[in-house]
């Protein structure tokens, strides 16, 4: 793979139970294309807890997985209510998830800091009223 | 602990990937609480959980996991084993309670690993 390969995907936010499928489908390709599988596992459950964040949160949106021989980058967008505080979201155990959510497995506030936890890098671009952008960098290397 | 080993120690029904009874687990974990999982969980191999929708066969393939063991008496529908195959990951079922499965577990030698 000499040059760089991107994989777009619609995340349902209707759907709680095909929440994941980008990611499932990511992980496949990555180990198609041969990445080693730390990498692969670290990209997968980044991609994935940002996956069930925008069908909780968000009502879904895109999510763009641009693969190259150096590095993974996803970018997750949505046009949800945005992030009112992004300190406080970032700390663990800090969820604004329903019951219904918690009922499910979900909505114990790990979401964000995860996500942080198995990238190099991660940005997030939010406005409230407008959406969410978060990009997160995996290094293959 | 073979895969073989937990079915009969739980007194477990196999609910698909029969034919991956062989392989070897080096750890296990028992949550229903699949955000915790993605957190905490490392290098586990197999699930416990009385959790039952599809989260919980993409959650445990996002972490590389070889085998899900539904306690309680819970059953997952057909979508979520043919998803499972799809993964190749071995689901039983057994009608013991969280607690005394993995309580089983451990006595029989199987550990936990966390971050």
């Amino acid at each position: 793979m000499a040059e760089a390969i991107t994989f777009h995907f619609d995340v349902d936010g209707e759907n709680f139970t095909s929440a994941g499928n980008a990611s499932v489908q990511v992980k496949r390709k990555l180990r198609h294309l041969g990445f080693p599988a730390d990498v692969i596992k670290r990209v997968a459950i980044a991609m994935y807890e940002g996956e069930i964040n925008m069908v909780i949160h968000a009502d879904g949106g895109s999510a763009d997985v641009i693969v190259s021989p150096e590095e993974v980058k996803i970018v997750l967008a949505d046009r949800g209510p945005g992030i009112p505080d992004v300190a406080l979201a970032m700390k663990e155990g800090y969820s604004t998830a329903s019951d219904s959510i918690r009922s499910l497995g979900f909505g114990a506030g790990m979401g964000l800091p995860n996500m942080k936890r198995y990238t190099d890098s991660m940005e997030i671009d939010t406005k409230l009223g407008v959406g969410t952008t978060i990009t997160m960098t995996v290094k293959v290397a | 602990m073979k895969i073989s080993e937990v079915k009969d120690l739980l007194d477990a029904e196999v609910l698909c990937c029969e034919d991956d009874l062989d392989t070897e687990l080096c750890s296990a974990c028992g949550c229903d609480m699949m955000s915790d999982v993605l957190a905490y969980v490392k290098n586990q191999a197999v699930l416990l959980t009385g959790l039952v929708n599809p989260q919980v066969i993409k959650t445990a393939e996002m972490m590389d996991m070889r085998c899900i063991v539904f306690v309680r008496s819970k059953r997952p529908n057909h979508d979520m084993i043919r998803l499972a195959e799809e993964t190749g990951l071995v689901l039983l079922a057994s009608d013991y309670t969280l607690f005394k499965a993995c309580g089983i577990l451990y006595l029989n030698g199987l550990r936990g690993e966390t971050n």
